[in-house]
């Protein structure tokens, strides 16, 4: 957990406070583009990692071994939701990361979804 | 690669995987949504913590509430890769209307619902169904029968939650994988027909 490494310096909701410091007071629930669902990985060839916020080290380093969701990242980190979106967001913009978004709600899109989730679990359970 | 990955090798997805999709598995308190997605998740099942903010909008009633008050609204998922290309996402979302704020992410993108039901306690169902069609997302019913007395008959449970004839509607057991994995099935098969 986040918070449990710090001494309390407010009785109130210290987890309130530590993601806004994290993230530079922005605010936790804007839109931003990473879904739940969005793929993350670390690009291959990091390079200056030495200046990045320790919080930031370690999505890096979670990301690093290939494609996770931004739901496990979050799963793994024990960061809320929107911390973890803020600071992947940062870290893609700033090259660390590739994405691979969500696909679009398009019709003929889910066609082709349904069937391969439909196959996929006749095949794996069927 | 800068970093020694933080995690075992099998916690990542198959380098060719694309796509990813994502079906809520909702229901009232202590339905079996937690036990549904650790039946069928590959990984084990990990969880989401958001903060939310409540305030009295939206189709929760919080009237004489003054200000705000934030709670976090924990979630458990799991995965299950589905074919080289597609990982299939599977979210417990709770059923408590004052979460609205986690229903407009969690309806976002997603294929469709699994709604669960005790058909003891038919009636604690109501708010979930209110949410699932509040948000249009389609679903089919899965009767977790927790015990195997056959009391309600499949006919009295879609009276009583006022299902349309084409909403399907199945028994599922939550600890049993092929079980549980026939009611995805259905929901999916639905999910088809309506695009015909
Ligand atoms: N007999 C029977 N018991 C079940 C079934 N599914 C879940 N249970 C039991 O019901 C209890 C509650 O299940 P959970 O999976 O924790 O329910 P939940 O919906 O995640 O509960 P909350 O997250 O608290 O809302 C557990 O003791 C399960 O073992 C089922 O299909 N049949
Ligand atoms: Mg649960």
């Amino acid at each position: 957990m986040t918070t449990s490494d710090e001494p309390d310096q407010e009785p109130v909701a210290p987890q309130l406070v530590r993601p806004y410091v994290i993230t530079n007071g922005r605010n936790l629930l804007g839109d931003h583009e990473f879904s739940l669902i969005t793929l993350v990985t670390a690009a291959e060839d990091i390079s200056r990692t030495g200046n990045l916020d320790p919080e930031k080290r370690r999505l890096l380093e979670l990301c690093s071994g290939g494609y996770l969701s931004v739901a496990e990242i979050v799963g793994h980190s024990h960061l809320p939701v929107g911390v973890v979106k803020i600071l992947l967001s940062d870290l893609t913009e700033e090259g660390y990361l590739f994405t691979r978004a969500p696909i679009p709600a398009a019709k003929l899109v889910d066609r082709h979804i349904l069937e391969e989730v439909l196959n996929g679990l006749q095949a794996r359970f069927g | 690669m800068a970093f020694k990955p933080a995690l075992d090798d099998g916690v990542y997805l198959r380098e060719s995987v694309q796509t990813a999709a994502k079906i809520l598995v909702v229901g009232h308190f202590a339905v079996g949504k937690t036990t549904f997605i650790g039946t069928m998740s590959e990984i084990p099942p990990l969880r989401t913590e958001e903060l939310m903010t409540q305030a009295g909008e939206g189709i929760d009633d919080l009237k004489g509430t003054t200000g705000k008050t934030t709670t976090t609204v924990a979630m458990d998922f799991g995965r299950l890769t589905l074919s080289d290309r597609l990982v299939l996402y599977l979210f417990g979302t709770p059923g408590q209307q004052r979460f609205v704020q986690v229903w407009e992410d969690m309806s976002r993108g997603a294929l469709g619902a699994l709604v669960l039901v005790d058909p003891e306690r038919l009636e604690e169902s109501f708010p979930v169904m209110d949410l699932v069609e509040h948000y249009g997302i389609p679903y089919t019913i899965a009767v977790n029968r927790f015990d195997d007395t056959e009391t309600h008959q499949d006919e009295e449970i879609r009276e009583a939650l006022d299902l349309l004839p084409e909403t399907p509607l199945v028994n599922c057991d939550a600890r049993d994988q092929r079980s549980s994995a026939n009611a995805l099935i259905v929901l999916v098969r639905y999910l088809q027909s309506r695009l015909r």
